[in-house]
């Protein structure tokens, strides 16, 4: 397989130039390219311009600057090697991405005049990010600096240092040339000062990482082909591992073991499946299996199957990742819903500092923690993309996919029930739900939810209230106010709503619940759609003026600390699915409207039709 | 070639000792292979553009191999009635032998395309005009296209799943981001993905593969007197080179050692410097 190497770096400094020098040197230019260069150059009124060996696009000629990655091929020493032009303008991040991803070694390019600049550090920081496996560092432009030896130093220096920080070692520092062609190809003698490598020795000592066959066993089910009656056809990649015909496997994230009867291949070769290849296996029993599943062998320890997820996704979209928000996440061949249930850190790429959230999203990294509607099989350190409305918005790495969502035990076997959601969605005519009703203490939930209740229950609902004071008389005795068990509180009304909701039922939840990350956990609780967040909207001085439960007088008397509105504060809901405003409407126009919502929400054709992803 | 030392290293199983690595060209198999199986996954209504050339011919024969003996799509030749006598003769005989799913979409005349393009340009560009028909009338979902990188500047800028507007036009700035194997697979109603499972191909890799599968192509890559065809166009616009390579092996040695061009001999490449880049951002393959 070919060497792949991305040549990155900050705009201007020479990442184009350095390519059309690599071709030029090693010969690997076809005739007629050099020739069509200088006419394009002179057409210009430029002098030699390199870049236009990959800068095609009369865009990027006429502006002289890369918009789009370019792969080419060059040939050295009976090598071949496939080098990887990537935008160096911060517009063009994700092109950039698109380039360097899948290389096997990073050249990171250096102007030695201008030395370390924003794009150099956010590079750098992507390239770790994105598993690169090797770092160069070219140090361009040495002939234009006067104290080419001391520069060199200090910019290695600088660079090891931005490099350590992102824990990435460094290959090589290479000082050269791209215009001149020094250290490039041709050892230069204008830097005697150099004993090191020249870059092309450096490649050509690089070997591209092969498919690990020595690893344990894992096949991603990409689909399942039935071309004829008798049988099912599991095709998929070997990633890792071996597998022979008669193997005991395990199939995750089910858990069910079987036997590989045949693996198949046209024309028909029965030999073992080695990591890299794509094959197809039929098995012995009549397992259910479906793209995402991965197989490992019987006898390996079994992949973790989880629904919660950390990991930290450099950010590809101008709208950042919102908690509560929904979006797909894909881990191998699996696509599953996912709710951003928190944003734990807002990681600036130019600077690499930690920073407040408000930072522009599409140049920064978030960690974040993610809950998925069920759950798949995902290893730690698991590559993955996540997608908003069909389009990739973020990538990264999964860390710690078993114990995220605080499950106590690892080994959770989730059993999985005979009557499909969808069977009882059809017999009840309508789908289950949680209406969850946020707002100030004295906003009007409790008479809300009660009236509500009682419509939906004359017209021949199944539904039930979750009121947050009832709840805390039995479920949830053991907690009190502070942030940790208002969390908690939240976390198990969350809970047992989606069962209602799952069992069919319409939850009519009403609690303050104040924190948008903790109303984030509870839709991420239910089942993708099947989460209604109902804002029931009143001022403070209206819902003090009520003050049914004499609550607001005690607050304001200091005698209920942390108390929403008064000493504790309430985040209001960016994009609630309702809002009723009690200040406004009476509470009988509020209650109709809430009726109204959710028999409209769990009667809707798409929700007769596809109650779950 | 690269023989991976360490898909053999390191197992210690007697039964697995004897197992040759993964070669190149089995790499690049089983990715061409990955990616057509996830375009099948991800259209409803997928077809594959058939030149009959040396590119989608083993395309076609990867094809065989993804689906396990079958081609679950039709194949499509966007005919101007231009393509060289052998040309046709092959598919034909192809057609027959593979049991092919194959239709012929007929291009409209000179005078409908875009006439600001230079001779040979709007010749070729025949085709975009084609294919949007075809799409416009049978709405695919999915085009599977045999480019590759290697050959010309502004394929090698081309991602493997191309997400089109209804139109079918390319903006090269507008890309979305794809890496690690995960693919733009969704497209709005009435527009389509292009796929291009060969962009890690090269020319010498498509010959090597060929010679190993031995995989049936026109004979008209091979040299007669002296000249043979290196890149199979119409043959309006089509020249052959000096060539006396008559066998595969003599073709790979050859490529080993030049540096012309693959596509010297398509005219339409070389009438101005943007005239594939504009044909391309017409929707061209």
């Amino acid at each position: 397989m070919d060497l792949r190497v991305a040549i990155t770096g900050h705009v201007d400094h020479g990442k184009s130039t350095l390519i059309g020098r690599l071709l030029y040197d090693t010969g690997s230019l076809a005739d007629g390219k050099a020739e069509e260069i200088l006419a394009s150059s002179e057409r210009r009124g430029l002098a030699v311009e390199w870049s236009f060996a990959v800068d095609a696009a009369q865009e990027e000629r006429d502006q002289a600057i890369t918009i789009e990655t370019t792969r080419v091929w060059m040939h050295y020493g009976g090598r071949r090697i496939v080098i990887i032009d990537t935008p160096g303008h911060r517009e063009f991040i994700r092109n950039m991405m698109s380039g360097a991803a899948d290389a096997d070694a990073g050249i990171l390019v250096i102007d030695a005049l201008e030395g370390i600049a924003d794009q150099t550090y956010r590079h750098a920081y992507l390239l770790r990010l994105l598993d690169v496996p090797e770092i160069i560092v070219a140090v361009n432009k040495i002939d234009a600096v006067l104290d080419a030896q001391e520069r060199f130093a200090q910019i290695s220096r600088d660079i090891r240092a931005v490099l350590e920080t992102a824990g990435k070692p460094v290959r090589a520092i290479v000082p050269l040339s791209a215009r001149d062609g020094d250290n490039v190809v041709n050892r230069s003698e204008r830097t005697a000062w150099y004993s090191g490598p020249t870059l092309i020795e450096v490649l050509l000592a690089l070997h591209p990482v092969a498919p690990a066959a020595d690893r344990e066993l894992r096949f991603e089910v990409a689909d399942v082909y039935r071309f004829s009656d008798e049988e099912r056809i599991s095709v998929g990649n070997v990633v890792a591992g071996v597998i022979f015909p008669g193997d005991r496997v395990r199939i995750a994230p089910s858990g069910a073991t079987t036997r590989v009867r045949a693996i198949k291949r046209w024309p028909d070769d029965p030999s073992p499946a080695l990591a890299g290849q794509a094959v197809g296996l039929t098995f012995d029993d009549p397992v259910f299996i479906d793209r995402g599943d991965v197989v490992t062998h019987a006898d390996s320890t079994p992949l973790p199957a989880t629904s919660a997820f950390e990991g930290v996704f450099f950010w590809l979209s101008e709208g950042g990742p919102r908690v509560g928000e929904t979006l797909s996440l894909k881990v191998g061949r699996a696509e599953v819903a996912v709710t951003v249930v928190g944003i734990d850190e807002t990681i600036d790429l130019g600077i690499l500092d930690k920073v407040a959230p408000d930072a522009s999203a599409r140049h920064s990294a978030f960690a974040l923690r993610l809950r998925a509607a069920r759950s798949v099989a995902a290893e730690a350190d698991a590559r993955c993309v996540l997608l908003r409305n069909g389009d990739v918005v973020g990538g990264g790495k999964l860390s710690n996919v078993e114990v995220a969502d605080g499950r106590r035990s690892d080994n959770l076997v989730l059993a999985g029930h005979l009557i499909s959601s969808e069977v009882r969605t059809h017999r009840n005519g309508y789908r289950g739900l949680v209406a969850w009703l946020t707002g100030l203490p004295g906003s009007g939930k409790s008479t809300i939810a009660m009236a509500v209740e009682r419509e939906l229950f004359a017209r021949g609902y199944f539904v039930y209230v979750l009121d947050g004071d009832n709840v805390r008389a039995g479920l949830n005795r053991d907690l009190g106010f502070s942030r940790d068990e208002r969390k908690e509180n939240i976390r198990r009304v969350g809970e047992v709503a989606a069962l209602f909701a799952d069992a069919g039922a319409i939850v009519i939840a009403g609690t303050i619940s104040p924190h948008a990350a903790d109303r984030a956990a509870a839709r991420a609780a239910a089942k993708p759609g099947a989460f209604h967040e109902i804002y029931v909207r009143a001022s403070v001085e209206t819902c003090a003026a009520r003050d049914v439960k004499g609550h607001y007088a005690r607050a304001r008397a200091g005698e209920l600390p942390d108390f929403t509105g008064v000493s504790a504060p309430y985040e209001e809901p960016e994009q609630p699915e309702l809002l009723v405003d009690t200040n406004a409407s009476s509470i009988e126009a509020s209650v109709s409207a809430v009726v109204e919502y959710l028999i409209r929400v769990a009667t809707a054709p798409e929700a007769l039709l596809s109650y779950s992803i | 070639m690269l023989l991976d030392a360490a898909a053999v290293n390191g197992v210690t199983e007697d039964r697995r000792e004897e197992r040759p690595g993964l070669d190149s060209l089995d790499r690049l198999e089983a990715e061409t292979i990955t990616i057509l199986r996830e375009a099948y996954r991800a259209s409803s209504k997928p077809c594959m553009l058939w030149s009959i050339g040396k590119d989608s011919t083993a395309l076609l024969w990867m094809a065989r191999k993804a689906f396990l003996g079958r081609v679950p799509f039709p194949m499509i030749l966007l005919e101007t009635f231009m393509e060289l006598p052998e040309v046709y003769e092959f598919r034909d005989e192809l057609i027959e032998q593979w049991q092919l799913d194959y239709f012929a979409q007929v291009c409209p005349p000179e005078s409908e395309v875009d006439q600001t393009l230079p001779p040979a340009t709007r010749a070729a560009a025949r085709k975009t005009e084609g294919l949007r028909t075809m799409l416009r009338e049978q709405k695919f979902d999915a085009v599977i296209v045999g480019i590759r990188r290697d050959e010309q500047a502004m394929r090698a800028k081309e991602r493997v799943f191309s997400p089109r507007r209804i139109d079918g036009t390319w903006d090269v700035k507008e890309q979305p981001p794809e890496f690690w194997g995960y693919y733009t697979t969704s497209v709005p109603d009435g527009a389509h993905l292009r796929v291009h499972p060969l962009l890690s191909w090269t020319e010498l890799d498509i010959w090597e593969y060929t010679l190993r599968e031995k995989i049936p192509f026109v004979p008209l890559y091979l040299a007669r007197n002296g000249k043979r065809y290196r890149s199979l166009g119409e043959k309006n616009i089509t020249l052959p080179i000096d060539s006396n390579a008559a066998t595969i092996e003599e073709i790979i040695e050859e490529l080993r050692a030049t540096r012309v061009p693959e596509r010297a001999g398509r005219t339409m490449d070389h009438e101005s410097e943007a005239s594939f880049e504009r044909l391309r951002a017409g929707g061209y393959m």
